[in-house]
C-alpha cells in the first residue's frame, strides 16, 4: 500500500485529521477554511505548493487532504548584504555574528562599483515529511477558533493548548508513512476512530485516499456537503411519503449536518390541536430549540384523495403515534395558518435498530412539551387585550434620552395620524397628495372607501397597539415575533383587520428584499414609527457614525425610503421629519407642565396645538423672556432639563434638518446602487440640491438615466463638458447649489446664473450658430423649467435634447476666445447660460464619461 | 502533584467496559421491565461515579438555585487539588413553582452533579457510561453533544460544553470551568449536571413528573412532592413577607462580609448562597424592578466573587508548597 501511495514522481498526498470532542455546528465551515489557509500558509514559507487541498469537517473531527506534494522541497541559495570591505572590524564582526557565519566564511561581491561582503546560505531542500512534521503544531496552535478553551492535567497551567473542545487524537499521513509530531502530548498516527455509537473502535487510515471510505464504512459522512445534502434529500422524502411538502431550511441544514456523521432524517407527528397556535410560533420553537424541519400539506397535491396521504403517513408517521386522521388537512383551508401540516423533522445520528421508533417517541414528547409551553403563553397572552398592556411599556425604557416605549408609542400614534391629516398617506392610495403628472394611481384594494378620518383614526389606533406585544409572554420567549404576535392577538381580540395588519407589518420592510407594506394603514404606522425613530436617535446624539450603527438606523432609513418609493408617495421629507421632532416636543412639554401646571401659563398658553411655523421658536423664547429665561428653567428640576433641552432643538432645527437629509440622500443612493441607478447620476440630482421629496428625485434620476442612454444625452453631455471646461479656464464659475446629497456641506441658494444674457442684449451681430444657440436656449430654457416644475422630466430632458445640435454647431463654427473682448465675453455668458439651464435638471459635471 | 489523589486507574478500566455496555447490547430488553425508580437511578449514579473515585457527599443543607452553586462545586473547582465529587443536590428556583399543575415545571427539583478535576481525558465516554448504567440504549436512542457555553455572572464563571441531548431532550449540562469567582482553573474541571426528573421521565417514559415512581414499591413522585409544590409555591408567590426578606437579604450580605472580614471565606460563601436565594424569593414576590434587578444581582455577585477570592487568598500558601510553580 505504501509504495502505491507514495507518488511515482516523487509526489505523494498529505491527510491530516485533528479530532476533538463535538465542535460547535457553526463553527465548522469556518474552521475549515481556516485550516486550509493556516495550513497552505506553512507550505507557503517552506516553499511548497500542494496540487489541491480538501478540507472536511464534522462534530468529531477536522481534516484536510492535500494532493502532489513533492517529497522533498527544492534546495535554495540565500544571501545577507553585509558591510563594503574596507568598514570597521567591529561592524564586519557584528554581521557575522548576525549572519552566524564566521569572517573567513564570507563573500566579496561588487556593489556599485564598491567591494561588499555577503554571507551565503545554501539552504539544502528539506524532506516535505519533516516539514509537515513542523507545520502541524504550528496549524493547531495558530488556529483561530472563535472561543477555545484548556482541559486536562495539563490546564494546570495557563499556557496549554487551546481549542474548541479538547483534542483527541491526530492523524497525519504523507503517502502511506506517518508524520510524526506531538501536540500538547498527543502524538501523531494513523488511528482514528469512527461514528461514536456505530463504530467506536479503532480504524488505521492507510493514506489520504483511502481516508474518505474508511470513514464511511465506520458510520461517518466527512464531507458536510454530502451530509447536508443527505438530510435534504432523506427530510424532502419522508414529507413526500407522508403526503407533505418539506419546508426548506437552508440555516437547519448546516446546522444538522455539524451535528451529525451519520444522520438519519425521521418524520414524526404532533398533536394537532397545537395547530391552533400561529404557524410561525410552531416553526420557530421547532427550529430554534429542536432544530426540527417543518412541512406544509402540499397544495399541488390539494386534489388528491385524503386517504392517499393518510397510507402514505404511514411508515415513520405511525410510529409518531398520532395518526394523521383525515382532519391533519384542515390547517391548510384554515385561513392564515399556512397550512402548516402537523409533522415535524428531526434528524437523528444514529441508524436506529427499531427504525427510529423510540427517538420519535422521546422527540415528539420534548416538542409537545415546547409547543405545550407556546400554547400556554399564546392563550395567557390572549386574555390582556392588547391596550391594557401599556402600563407595562411605561416600565421599559425606549432610550435614556427618549422616555418609554409608552412614550414612543404616544409620540408615533400623533405622527401616525398627522401623516394621513396631512394626505401624506391617504385612503386611495398611499401616496401623491393632489395631481401628479405621468403616474398611474396605485389601488388600495383594503381601503376601498375609507375617508381620510376613518383612516386617520385607524392608523392611531393601530400606532397605539403596535409595540403591545413586546410586554407579552410569547415575544418574551420568542422576540423574533414581534409584531407578527400583535398582529394575531388583535385580530382575535376583535380589533379591525387593517389595524391587525399594520401592528403585524409595522416593522416592514426589514432589509431588501423584504415586503413593503402598501396597505394606507400600516404604512402610516410603519413610517411614523421610523421617522420617529430616526430624528429622534439623530437629536439626541445617536446618529449612526463609521461602521458603528447600534440602532439600526441606516436601515430603518432605507425602509422609509422603500415606503415613500413603492407607494408612491410624493412628499416633503423634511416637514415629516421636522413633524417627527415636533410631536416628541410636545410630548416633553406635556410632560413638564404635567408636573409643574404654573409653566403652562407662559411656555405653552397660546403656542400648543398650532402647527408650526418659522417663527414659532422665536415667538416660544419671546413668550419666554418676558416671563422666565432660560436660564431659570435650568436650575429648576428634572423635567426643566428636558424642557431647556426641548428649546435647544429647536434651535438646532436647520442644522439637524440637513443631516437628516443627507442622511437619507446616502441612503437613496445606497438603495439605488444596488437596483442598478448610475451613482453619479443620482450624485447629478443631488447636486441641485433643494429637493426633498425623494420620489420626485428619483423620477428625476430615472429621466436623466434614460436621456443618457440616447446619442441625443451623449452628446449633449459632451457639448456640456466642453463648455464647462472652457468656463473652467476661464474661471467662470456656476452658481453652487445647496447640496443634499453630502453630509456636511453647507446649505446654499442657488444664484440665477448671468443673469440678462439674452440675444437681445449683444452689442454685435451672433454668427448663425450663435444666434441658433441663444435662441435654442430662449425656447428650451422656460421649457426644462416648466417641465420640471410640472415634475415631467421626460419633458425636461427632451427639452434639453433640442440644445443639443445647436451646441454641437456653435463649437463647430464659432470662437469663443474671439479678440474682441465683448464677443468673448459674450460667448462665455451664453455658455455660462447653457450650462445653468442643463442644471435646471441635474448637475451635468457630476457625469462620468 | 503526584502525591494527590488518583482517580484515573479505575475511569481508564471504565472506559474500556462501557465500549462493551453498548455494543453487547442485552437482547430484548425493554424499558418497562428495566426502567428505574428515581431513587434506584440515583443508587446507580452514586454507584457509577462511586466505582470511578468520586467522593458521594449528600446533598448541601441550604437553598440554592442550581448544584454548581454547591461549595464542593464552586469552591472546590479552584485551586490546583484533584477533586472528585458527584452528589444530588435539590435546587429551588421560586418563579417556577406551578403550583403542582404543571407536568414539567417545579420549584423544587433534584440535580445530581458530578465535578471532576483535572477534567479525565475520557470525560464525554465516562459520562456516556453513566447513561447506559440507568439504561438508555445507544442503538435505539439519539445521544447528541449540542454546543451550549455556559455563564454565570452572578459566579463570575464560565466554561464551554454542551447541553447533551437524548432524542432531542436536554438532559445534561456538561462543562469544563474555565473560570470560577473571576479566577482561571488551573486546572479544568469537568461538570455533569443531570436534570434527574427529566431523565427519570424519560427513562420510565412519563409524561408527568408527579407519576415517576420515586422507588420500586408503588410511591410516586407525587406522592412525596405534590403537596410540597402547592404549598411551596403559594408561599413563595403570595405569602412570604417581602419586608422580612429584604430584611434577610440586608442580613446576609452584611453577615458575608463579616466573615469575609474575619478571614472565614466558607462561611462567608454560605451567606452568598443565602442572599442568592433570597434575592430569587423577592424576584418571585414580584417586588424587584428591573432597574433594581441588576443591583441586586451584582450585591450577590460581589459576595460570591468576594468568597472565592477570600477562598483563594487564604489556601494559595499551602497550594503553592504542595504544587510547586503552581501560581494564582
Amino acid at each position: 500500500m505504501g509504495s502505491e501511495v507514495s507518488g511515482v514522481d516523487g509526489m505523494s498526498d498529505f491527510l491530516l485529521e485533528l479530532r476533538s470532542e463535538e465542535i460547535p455546528a457553526r463553527m465548522q465551515e469556518r474552521a475549515r477554511a481556516d485550516l486550509e489557509k493556516l495550513f497552505s500558509a506553512e507550505l507557503d514559507k517552506a516553499g511548497l505548493k500542494a496540487g489541491a487541498v480538501t478540507t472536511y469537517a464534522t462534530p468529531r473531527r477536522l481534516a484536510l487532504i492535500a494532493r502532489g506534494l513533492p517529497d522533498a522541497t527544492e534546495a535554495v541559495s540565500e544571501e545577507l548584504k553585509g558591510p563594503p570591505e574596507g568598514a570597521p572590524d567591529a561592524a564586519i564582526d557584528g554581521f557575522c555574528r548576525k549572519a552566524g557565519v564566521a569572517r573567513d566564511q564570507l563573500e566579496v561581491r561588487d556593489v556599485k562599483g564598491r567591494a561588499t561582503y555577503f554571507a551565503v546560505f545554501d539552504k539544502p531542500g528539506r524532506a516535505t515529511a519533516d516539514v509537515l512534521a513542523e507545520a502541524v503544531p504550528a496549524v493547531v496552535h495558530a488556529f483561530p477558533w472563535p472561543k477555545s478553551m484548556r482541559w486536562g492535567e495539563a490546564s494546570l497551567s495557563t499556557e496549554s493548548l487551546r481549542w474548541v473542545r479538547p483534542l483527541q487524537g491526530i492523524v497525519a499521513l504523507f503517502g502511506g508513512d506517518v508524520v510524526p509530531c506531538e501536540v500538547a502530548g498527543i502524538a501523531s498516527g494513523a488511528t482514528t476512530v469512527g461514528h461514536r455509537f456505530h463504530h467506536p473502535q479503532p480504524i488505521t487510515i492507510g493514506s489520504a485516499d483511502d481516508y474518505v471510505e474508511k470513514l464511511r464504512m465506520a458510520h461517518v459522512i466527512v464531507d458536510g456537503a454530502e451530509r447536508r445534502a443527505t438530510i435534504a434529500l432523506g427530510a424532502k422524502m419522508a414529507a413526500q411519503k407522508a403526503g407533505l411538502t418539506l419546508i426548506e431550511d437552508e440555516g437547519l441544514l448546516y446546522e444538522n449536518a455539524g451535528l451529525t456523521e451519520w444522520p438519519v432524517p425521521l418524520l414524526g407527528r404532533f398533536d394537532e390541536a397545537f395547530l391552533q397556535v400561529p404557524p410561525e410560533v410552531i416553526q420557530l420553537t421547532a427550529r430554534v430549540n429542536q432544530k426540527y424541519f417543518v412541512c406544509q400539506s402540499s397544495p399541488e397535491r390539494g386534489g388528491g384523495p385524503s386517504e392517499g396521504r393518510g397510507r402514505g403517513a404511514s411508515p415513520n408517521a405511525a410510529s409518531g403515534g398520532t395518526p394523521p386522521p383525515s382532519g391533519a388537512d384542515a390547517p391548510a383551508t384554515s385561513p392564515g395558518r399556512g397550512g402548516l401540516a402537523n409533522a415535524f423533522i428531526c434528524v437523528a445520528n444514529i441508524d436506529a435498530e427499531d427504525g427510529g421508533e423510540k427517538i420519535l417517541a422521546g422527540n415528539r414528547k420534548v416538542l409537545a412539551a415546547r409547543l405545550s409551553d407556546a400554547k400556554f403563553f399564546y392563550d395567557t397572552d390572549l386574555k390582556t387585550k392588547l391596550k391594557d398592556w401599556r402600563p407595562k411599556l411605561e416600565k421599559i425604557v425606549f432610550h435614556e434620552k427618549l422616555g418609554t416605549v409608552a412614550d414612543k408609542v404616544e409620540r408615533v400614534a400623533k405622527l401616525a395620524r398627522w401623516l394621513v391629516e396631512s394626505d401624506i398617506v391617504t385612503p386611495a392610495k398611499a401616496g401623491v397628495a393632489g395631481e401628479s403628472a405621468g403616474q398611474e394611481p396605485q389601488a388600495m384594494p383594503a381601503s376601498a372607501g375609507m375617508t381620510k378620518e376613518a383612516l386617520a383614526d385607524l392608523a392611531e389606533s393601530a400606532a397605539r397597539l403596535c409595540k403591545a406585544d413586546l410586554v407579552t409572554g410569547m415575544v418574551g420567549e420568542f422576540p423574533e415575533l414581534q409584531g407578527l404576535m400583535g398582529g394575531y392577538y388583535a385580530l382575535a381580540q376583535g380589533e379591525d383587520p387593517r389595524v391587525a395588519e399594520a401592528i403585524r407589518d409595522h416593522y416592514k420592510p426589514v432589509g431588501q428584499g423584504d415586503d413593503v407594506p402598501t396597505a394606507p394603514v400600516t404604512v402610516a404606522v410603519s413610517l411614523a414609527d421610523k421617522l420617529d425613530t430616526i430624528y429622534n436617535f439623530f437629536e439626541v446624539g445617536e446618529a449612526p457614525t463609521g461602521s458603528k450603527d447600534p440602532f439600526a438606523l441606516r436601515r430603518q432609513a432605507l425602509a422609509v425610503i422603500s415606503l415613500l418609493v413603492a407607494n408612491n408617495i410624493s412628499t416633503k421629507l423634511r416637514s415629516a421629519l421636522f413633524q417627527s421632532g415636533q410631536e416628541r416636543f410636545n410630548q416633553v412639554m406635556d410632560q413638564a407642565v404635567a408636573n409643574r401646571p404654573e409653566l403652562n401659563k407662559f411656555l405653552v398658553e397660546g403656542l400648543r396645538g398650532e402647527r408650526v411655523g418659522d417663527d414659532w421658536i422665536a415667538r416660544l423664547k419671546a413668550a419666554l423672556n418676558t416671563d422666565v429665561g432660560p436660564a431659570q428653567l435650568t436650575l429648576a428640576d428634572n423635567g426643566m432639563t428636558e424642557v431647556v433641552s426641548a428649546f435647544k432643538m429647536q434651535d438646532h432645527w436647520p442644522k439637524l434638518a440637513r443631516r437628516l437629509l443627507a442622511f437619507f440622500a446616502d441612503r437613496l443612493k445606497v438603495q439605488q446602487r444596488e437596483a442598478g441607478v448610475r451613482h453619479d447620476l443620482i450624485d447629478a440630482v443631488f447636486a441641485l440640491g433643494g429637493e426633498d421629496d425623494l420620489v420626485r428625485l428619483l423620477a428625476r434620476v430615472k429621466a436623466l438615466q434614460a436621456f443618457m442612454e440616447t446619442p441625443d444625452g451623449a452628446n449633449l453631455l459632451a457639448g456640456y463638458k466642453r463648455a464647462a471646461n472652457i468656463l473652467k479656464k476661464e474661471n467662470v464659475i456656476p452658481a453652487e447649489a445647496g447640496i443634499v446629497g453630502d453630509e456636511g456641506e453647507p446649505e446654499s441658494r442657488a444664484m440665477p446664473a448671468s443673469a440678462g444674457m439674452t440675444g437681445a442684449a449683444l452689442s454685435y451681430t451672433p454668427e448663425p450658430a450663435e444666434a441658433g444657440l441663444i435662441a435654442a436656449l430662449d425656447a428650451a430654457e422656460p421649457r426644462a423649467q416648466a417641465a420640471v416644475a410640472a415634475e415631467d422630466f421626460e419633458g425636461a430632458m427632451a427639452a434639453l435634447a433640442t440644445l443639443r445640435a445647436p451646441i454641437d454647431a456653435f463649437f463647430e463654427s464659432v470662437t469663443v476666445n474671439d479678440s474682441d473682448a465683448d464677443k468673448r465675453s459674450s460667448r462665455l455668458a451664453l455658455l455660462a447660460r447653457m450650462r445653468a439651464a442643463v442644471h435646471n435638471v441635474a448637475d451635468f459635471s457630476r457625469i462620468e464619461g | 502533584m503526584r502525591a494527590a489523589i488518583d482517580p484515573m486507574p479505575p475511569m481508564r478500566q471504565s472506559g474500556q467496559r462501557f465500549h462493551t455496555v453498548f455494543c453487547d447490547r442485552e437482547p430484548n430488553r425493554t424499558v418497562a421491565e428495566t426502567a428505574p425508580s428515581f431513587q434506584r437511578m440515583i443508587l446507580t449514579l452514586h454507584d457509577y461515579w462511586s466505582a470511578r473515585g468520586c467522593v458521594i457527599l449528600q446533598p448541601y443543607d441550604m437553598e440554592m438555585g442550581a448544584g454548581t452553586f454547591h461549595p464542593a462545586t464552586t469552591l472546590r473547582a479552584l485551586g490546583p487539588e484533584p477533586w472528585n465529587a458527584a452528589f444530588v443536590q435539590p435546587c429551588r428556583r421560586p418563579t417556577d413553582g406551578r403550583y403542582g399543575e404543571n407536568p414539567n415545571r417545579l420549584q423544587h427539583y433534584y440535580q445530581y452533579q458530578v465535578i471532576l478535576k483535572p477534567s479525565p481525558s475520557d470525560l464525554q465516554d465516562l459520562y456516556l457510561g453513566s447513561l447506559a448504567a440507568i439504561g438508555i440504549d445507544f442503538t435505539r436512542h439519539d445521544i447528541r453533544f449540542v454546543e451550549d457555553d455556559w455563564e454565570s455572572p452572578t459566579l463570575g464563571a464560565w466554561g464551554l460544553g454542551w447541553e447533551v441531548w437524548c432524542d432531542g431532550m436536554e438532559v445534561t449540562q456538561f462543562t469544563y470551568f474555565q473560570q470560577m469567582g473571576g479566577f482561571d482553573c488551573k486546572p479544568v474541571a469537568g461538570e455533569l449536571t443531570y436534570g434527574l426528573e427529566r431523565l427519570a421521565m424519560y427513562v420510565q417514559n412519563v409524561d408527568n413528573v408527579y407519576d415517576l415512581a420515586f422507588n420500586d414499591s408503588g410511591v410516586s413522585y407525587g406522592d412525596v412532592f405534590l403537596e410540597n409544590e402547592r404549598q411551596m409555591s403559594t408561599w413563595n408567590f403570595e405569602v412570604a413577607d417581602t419586608e422580612r426578606l429584604f430584611d434577610l437579604f440586608r442580613k446576609a450580605t452584611a453577615e458575608c462580609e463579616n466573615c469575609l472580614n474575619a478571614g472565614l471565606p466558607i462561611a462567608a460563601y454560605e451567606q452568598a448562597i443565602k442572599a442568592s436565594h433570597t434575592f430569587n424569593l423577592l424576584q418571585a414576590r414580584g417586588v424587584i424592578s428591573v432597574a433594581e434587578r441588576q443591583a441586586y444581582m451584582g450585591r450577590v455577585r460581589d459576595l460570591a466573587k468576594g468568597s472565592c477570592q477570600a477562598f483563594i487568598a487564604k489556601k494559595t500558601p499551602e497550594w503553592e508548597a504542595k504544587f510547586p510553580g503552581w501560581t494564582v
